[in-house]
């Protein structure tokens, strides 16, 4: 048993995303025309061990996303935590 | 003038700042590898270009982490001059030391090419050689340089006077065309409040001699020289 966390990270939504943009546009040339808009973003797995309290481990993955995984000047940043 | 070099695993562009700063400009270079802390006592230090850390993540993101940026951020807290240029600039972007982030470039390519600069501020440690609106021609070669600011911080950059370079066409105009990477407001380099923290996407390190396609590059050595020793 250890604790995993799911970590999402995405462009916020004032920001233009390039790679997004060509995304959609491919979908939309494969005839996928109701997909009006797409997002990229970035999916991190952690681990943690399983001693640690749930608190504990959302203040960690909290600083985690804070300090390294997203930048704050430009995305946003979701995590899940579950124990498996 | 004593200059200091940090070199990250996948700095690419160190040895292009210590050849135009030994060898065209005559001063001296150490070269500071990351895990050290000694800076050996800079007149200022050049943050160089390259793929650090392979840009994992984000392009600068895990390199501003090295031990040596801890010494850099103090250097330049204590009014050092720090200039940062291309993955230097995105470093200095991701430690705070120069506020905003370098997307993506707007045509998903890499881009490898000259470009023209106007100079929008000629009262910066690093381009007080200049005259107003001179323009420079200086190659880039990056593929996340489409700088961003949120409007609050475009708002400050302004009324701070920090939008050092602007992207621009051979005569100054500043054009859609002009602009490579899809940079908020064609800005190609900034300086921080105080002025001492540079960080701009072209390389003057690669535009210090004819043979290289441009010398203008040095006008930004010679400001940095001027500022701190007097001559020009």
């Amino acid at each position: 048993m250890a604790w995993h966390v799911s970590v999402y990270v995405t462009l916020k939504p004032s920001v233009m995303d390039p790679q997004g943009a060509t995304v959609q546009r491919a979908l939309n040339q494969m005839g996928y025309k109701a997909v009006t808009d797409v997002r990229v973003g970035k999916f991190t797995e952690l681990e943690f061990e399983a001693g640690l309290s749930e608190a504990d481990v959302k203040k960690q993955a909290d600083e985690i996303c804070d300090k390294l995984l997203a930048n704050p000047n430009i995305e946003s940043y979701r995590f899940t935590v579950e124990k498996k | 003038m004593r200059f200091s070099v940090p070199v990250f695993p996948g700095s690419n562009c160190d040895h292009d700042c210590e050849y135009v700063l030994r060898n065209v400009e005559n001063q001296s270079v150490e070269m500071i590898w990351h895990k050290d802390t000694d800076l050996k006592n800079p007149d200022c230090v050049v943050v160089p270009g390259g793929f650090s850390y392979g840009d994992y993540l984000r392009t600068g993101a895990i390199a501003r982490f090295s031990p040596v940026m801890k010494s850099v951020a103090d250097f330049a807290a204590k009014g050092g001059l720090v200039i940062g240029i291309c993955n230097g600039f995105q470093i200095l972007c991701e430690a705070g030391l120069l506020p905003g982030a370098l997307l993506r470039n707007k045509n998903l390519k890499f881009i490898c090419q000259s470009v023209y600069l106007r100079t929008e501020e000629t009262n910066t440690p690093f381009t007080n050689a200049c005259k107003p609106h001179q323009v420079l021609k200086i190659p880039i070669a990056h593929g996340e340089g489409n700088y961003f600011i949120d409007a609050d911080g475009l708002k400050k950059l302004k009324d701070n006077h920090q939008i050092v370079v602007r992207y621009c066409d051979s005569e100054g105009k500043l054009t859609p065309e002009s602009n490579p990477n899809g940079s908020l407001e064609n800005i190609a380099g900034i300086c921080n409040v105080n002025r001492n923290v540079f960080g701009l996407m072209p390389h003057p390190d690669r535009s210090g001699e004819d043979i290289l396609g441009s010398h203008d590059g040095n006008y930004i050595w010679k400001s940095i020289l001027w500022t701190k020793v007097g001559v020009q």
